[in-house]
């Protein structure tokens, strides 16, 4: 029997890729806030390039190339779902679970590090908004990596295909937005 | 999709990681436009490539351009509704002192060198 409302004849576009693109467009608004937030204050307060100073270049870089290699596993698991080869699409979306994973790990020993030295949520308006940044990206990564999991488990088996690239467009937005950060707080000191 | 686009998309991770690499690197030179554009330039430049080739936007259907193009153009009006106060150096019964300082004629960082966690 065929799926009730797999399609939006309006759009074109399958009702989950629709989904998908939403979030993405209010995701684009509330991080497009943040950082925009972050740009003015940047802009007008020349002085927080010495607390960006204390920002670990060398860790913002290394992550955001496992992000792009996670992106690549990410795409490749499209690819393979798209050749009806769910048990592949199902490794390479746990490969790109694992680079989450990694960002995520990473990210803790950074925090511990700053948090020790005294650079907390509160110390002032440029650590608010590092912690706040990162930390709301962070949460998506782990919320990206939950459902990687469960899509990989019904991917290996052949069924619902489709959501492998819904996932992988999630993960490749996460990827963009991590992309501006980077420069925004590790590069611009 | 054919082994050919997988090589594609090796490729194009490999021109990201060097435009990484470069982003890295582009500081270590010390000029401020240099830093600028290897910063933010080439992260436009990632981003593209990402949204093009990851996430095949180009093949999608104007619709998703509409959604994407809205939130943009929401974002860039907030940008330039609340901007013109935020970047201002002083206003009606009110400045920022460091900001004021920082345009004056030669400008020392008094926090040059110091610990600024807690300013």
């Amino acid at each position: 029997m065929r799926p009730i409302a797999t399609t939006r004849s309006a759009t074109g576009i399958p009702t989950g890729k629709l989904a998908v693109w939403w979030i993405i467009a209010s995701e684009i608004v509330i991080f497009g806030g943040l950082l925009g937030s972050y740009l003015m204050f940047r802009l007008s307060h020349p002085h927080w390039a010495g607390y960006a100073a204390h920002t670990n270049t060398m860790a913002g870089a290394f992550n955001t190339f496992v992000l792009l290699t996670s992106s690549l596993f990410a795409v490749q698991a499209h690819a393979a779902a798209a050749a009806g080869n769910g048990k592949k699409a199902a490794n390479l979306l746990l490969m790109t679970t694992a680079g989450g994973a990694l960002f995520i790990t990473v990210k803790a020993f950074e925090w511990t590090h700053e948090i020790k030295m005294g650079y907390t949520i509160t110390s002032n308006t440029f650590w608010s908004f590092y912690y706040t940044a990162a930390g709301l990206h962070a949460l998506h990564i782990i919320g990206g990596c939950v459902i990687m999991v469960i899509v990989s488990m019904t991917a290996r088996r052949n069924e619902e295909l489709h959501r492998v690239e819904l996932i992988g467009l999630y993960w490749h937005f996460v990827d963009v937005i991590w992309i501006f950060l980077f420069p925004l707080l590790y590069i611009a000191k | 999709m054919s082994e050919h686009a997988h090589s594609n998309y090796v490729k194009i991770w490999g021109i990201l990681v060097v435009l990484l690499v470069l982003s890295v690197l582009g500081p270590m030179v010390g000029i401020q436009w240099l830093t600028l554009l290897t910063a933010f330039g080439i992260a436009f430049v990632k981003a593209y490539l990402v949204i093009k080739n990851f996430m095949h936007m180009n093949l999608e259907p104007r619709f998703v351009w509409y959604i994407v193009g809205t939130a943009l153009a929401f974002m860039g009006l907030f940008y330039a509704g609340v901007s013109p106060d935020v970047m201002a150096a002083d206003g009606d019964n009110w400045e920022k002192p460091a900001f004021v300082a920082f345009l004056e004629p030669g400008y020392v960082d008094p926090h040059a060198g110091s610990d600024a966690a807690h300013h």
